[in-house]
């Protein structure tokens, strides 16, 4: 399937259009968003050819595609091409001026880069080039982090680059452990599949502390707690457009490496994977759902309710059995989609009151009634609000908690939800509503606003319809998580 | 291919490298002197290539004998070339960099770490059978891991910190010659591109934090975090 090769090309040559010295940056900005329109409709066919033949190759074998990678790959190349409209409102007509075409053309050179990255990772087939592709997440977005160039993102840029990369070493070696089991039982290929045919002949012991580097070196770079340290400081000072492509979509491709080794761990038989899987998500769900009440700056919010939501996904892949599973993949699509529109929202108020502070944003529907909806649609949706697709995936969650019998999990998980959901509510309330405050910024351009639209479509959507195709492409890629 | 020596001899040279790699590894905790810390770094990165080609003749792998090229292409020649240029003399020149902990303290919980690496790789021993390489270069590999996650929390300088992150990258890789000698080629030549682009990235983001703070004393900037 060339589709596969082109997925990989399109960005890297999209890259190089920018890099062509022509002092541009509104081309620069053009080619990022017809090269992301272009990645987003090879993704579609690549979906379709997954539905059509369960799994599909090219470069002989060199690259591979199932239903989880598809369902990775597509929400990838809906959120840079959203996050391309956005940016070329954002840091084109916002900062051109201040900052001069060679950096904005620098910003979308990187940008391709980054989102080729995040696309070469769900889709490389062998896994030491698969962990290649995570370094370089990392490494291309760690000058779009430091964008703006204040002293507090320059810090939230070495956190981000020395921690992650930090823990991307030690998932290295979880890899090449795992790689050594595959050599030692059975002589299986080095990929997810032969990982998954040689579990039972690899020592477990292998297995094991393999699975361990890796839910730590990765985990790191997803947000788990303790390891999160440094995500709310680069998710909050990033330019809005990137903060959804590193919140939205970067912590769940990652989080898609550990997602992978669950049914390795299930046929290995070495440990009790759910109860890993459930504890570990927990905490994250906890420590966020407490962050989030006592948070004053609203990027922050939204960084410490991705935490959140990487903690309910890591849950219902550990409930385990498909409903649990279904629920996982949906929820993951709900949280990239709300989570871009979110930071998105995020963008235009600190367009229109140029401060991130929640205290000091009262009153923004009467003052910029664009905005203000948007961030009022992005928060509920995010809090879990209906009709919006996150209730629906949540609830799918606990359903299948019950279903399975967990009880304990199902409340303590609902305990923090509702916490979460009344913070986020009571902070968003608090920011649209209520006499207007003095702002000095400028409403968001057009450009932006047709970003937001587009991207609130399918959180909309999705909230009370799922349409065939994707039922059938969520319940494939349900399906990988079982052994 | 021909042998040079016996195997027994290799080992020996395996050993005397994992020995030495350790030691440096240890040496990279206790300095003070930042261009110290860089010396030492592109020590162990001969060390490595060292146990790499030792491990490389006697498992008859020609594909350690590539990685022992690539090690002192990127690790000691690349790296400090494009630290050099991206950050360059001034800030990484003679000078003294501090820490969180006293030095003594820090010698005591790395020496802790180290025991704690051979106690994994013991118990994994346990289990299951390995090739005497693999005796040698796992325990030393997992401790060095730990000690440049060390030297990264304690370090308060830039380039310090990034020192501690190719600690760990060289201890993984030593780890890895001995359990992961058959990778394909094109995995060592992605490794081969992927090092130098870290080095540039963090010597670029090194240089404009000092360009904006006046200070590369990352561990002193507190900023961001909740109220």
């Amino acid at each position: 399937m060339a589709a596969l090769t082109w997925l990989l090309l399109v960005p890297v040559l999209a890259a190089l259009l920018c890099a062509l010295p022509l002092r541009s940056g509104r081309l620069a900005g053009r080619v990022t968003i017809i090269a992301s329109l272009a990645e987003f409709l090879l993704a579609a066919d690549v979906v379709r050819s997954v539905l059509r033949f369960g799994e599909i190759e090219s470069l002989r074998g060199f690259l591979v595609a199932d239903s989880l990678s598809a369902v990775i790959v597509l929400l990838v190349t809906f959120v840079a091409l959203t996050a391309g409209l956005f940016s070329y409102g954002y840091i084109l007509q916002h900062r051109e001026a201040h900052d001069g075409a060679r950096r904005v053309e620098a910003y979308f050179v990187l940008y391709n880069l980054f989102v080729a990255s995040m696309l070469a990772a769900p889709l490389l087939a062998h896994l030491t080039l698969v962990w290649i592709a995570i370094e370089l997440t990392t490494l291309m977005s760690a000058y779009l982090v430091a964008y703006v160039d204040t002293p507090e993102a320059l810090e939230a840029a070495w956190k981000y680059v020395i921690l992650t990369s930090a823990g991307a070493v030690i998932g290295l070696f979880g890899f090449l452990l795992l790689y050594w089991g595959t050599q030692t039982g059975g002589e299986v290929p080095f990929t997810w599949q032969g990982l998954l045919e040689g579990a039972s002949r690899i020592p477990g012991a292998i297995v094991w502390l393999g699975f361990l580097l890796s839910l730590v070196g990765f985990g790191t770079k997803v947000g788990l707690v303790p390891l999160h340290t440094w995500l709310p400081d680069a998710h909050s000072q990033a330019p809005a457009p990137i903060c959804a492509l590193l919140s939205g979509i970067e912590t769940t491709t990652v989080l898609y490496m550990l997602m992978r080794l669950f049914p390795v761990l299930e046929a290995s038989h070495v440990a009790n994977q759910s109860a890993w899987f459930c504890s570990v998500g927990l905490l994250s769900v906890a420590v966020a759902a407490f962050v989030l009440v006592r948070v004053h700056d609203y990027k922050r919010m939204f960084a410490a309710s991705t935490v959140e939501h990487m903690g309910i996904i890591m849950v219902a892949v550990g409930l385990g059995g498909f409903p649990a599973h279904f629920a996982a993949i949906y929820q993951i699509a709900a949280h990239t989609l709300t989570k871009s529109l979110c930071f998105f929202a995020a963008g235009a108020v600190l367009l229109v009151t140029g401060t991130q502070e929640v205290a000091k944003v009262r009153g923004l529907m009467s003052r910029s009634p664009a905005a203000a909806m948007a961030l009022l649609l992005g928060g509920l949706g995010i809090a879990g609000a209906p009709p919006f697709a996150v209730f629906i995936s949540e609830f799918f969650i606990f359903r299948a908690a019950v279903l399975s019998k967990h009880y304990i999990v199902v409340g303590l998980l609902a305990v923090f939800v509702v916490m979460a959901f009344c913070a986020i509510t009571f902070h968003i309330t608090g920011m649209v509503f209520g006499p207007p405050g003095e702002f000095n910024g400028h409403d968001s351009p057009a450009v932006c606003n047709w970003a937001i639209a587009i991207a609130f479509v399918p959180v909309l959507i999705l909230g009370f319809y799922l349409p065939p195709f994707l039922q059938s492409l969520f319940e494939g890629a349900a399906r990988a998580l079982g052994k | 291919m021909t042998v040079p020596g016996s195997v027994q001899t290799l080992v020996g040279w395996d050993a005397l490298a994992s020995a030495l790699f350790l030691l440096v590894s240890l040496a990279i905790v206790a300095t003070r002197q930042m261009l110290a810390t860089l010396r030492l770094f592109v020590i162990q990165s001969l060390l490595l290539a060292v146990s790499a080609t030792a491990i490389g003749i006697g498992t008859h792998s020609v594909h350690l004998l590539v990685v022992a090229g690539i090690v002192i292409a990127t690790k000691v020649i690349s790296v400090p070339w494009v630290l050099k240029i991206t950050v360059g003399g001034e800030i990484y020149g003679r000078r003294e960099i501090d820490q969180a902990l006293t030095i003594p303290t820090s010698l005591i919980l790395a020496a802790g770490l180290v025991f704690f690496g051979f106690f994994i790789s013991e118990r994994l021993f346990l289990t299951i059978s390995v090739p005497e390489f693999t005796i040698l270069n796992l325990p030393v590999g997992i401790a060095c891991v730990l000690l440049g996650m060390f030297t990264v929390t304690v370090r308060r300088e830039a380039i310090a910190q990034l020192m501690g992150l190719l600690v760990m990258e060289n201890a993984v890789f030593f780890a890895g010659a001995a359990i992961a000698s058959h990778l394909p080629t094109l995995a060592e030549i992605a490794a081969a591109v992927d090092l130098p682009i870290m080095t540039l990235v963090f010597g670029l983001l090194i240089r404009q934090i000092h360009r904006k703070l006046g200070t590369t004393r990352v561990g002193e900037l507190s900023a961001l975090g909740e109220r």
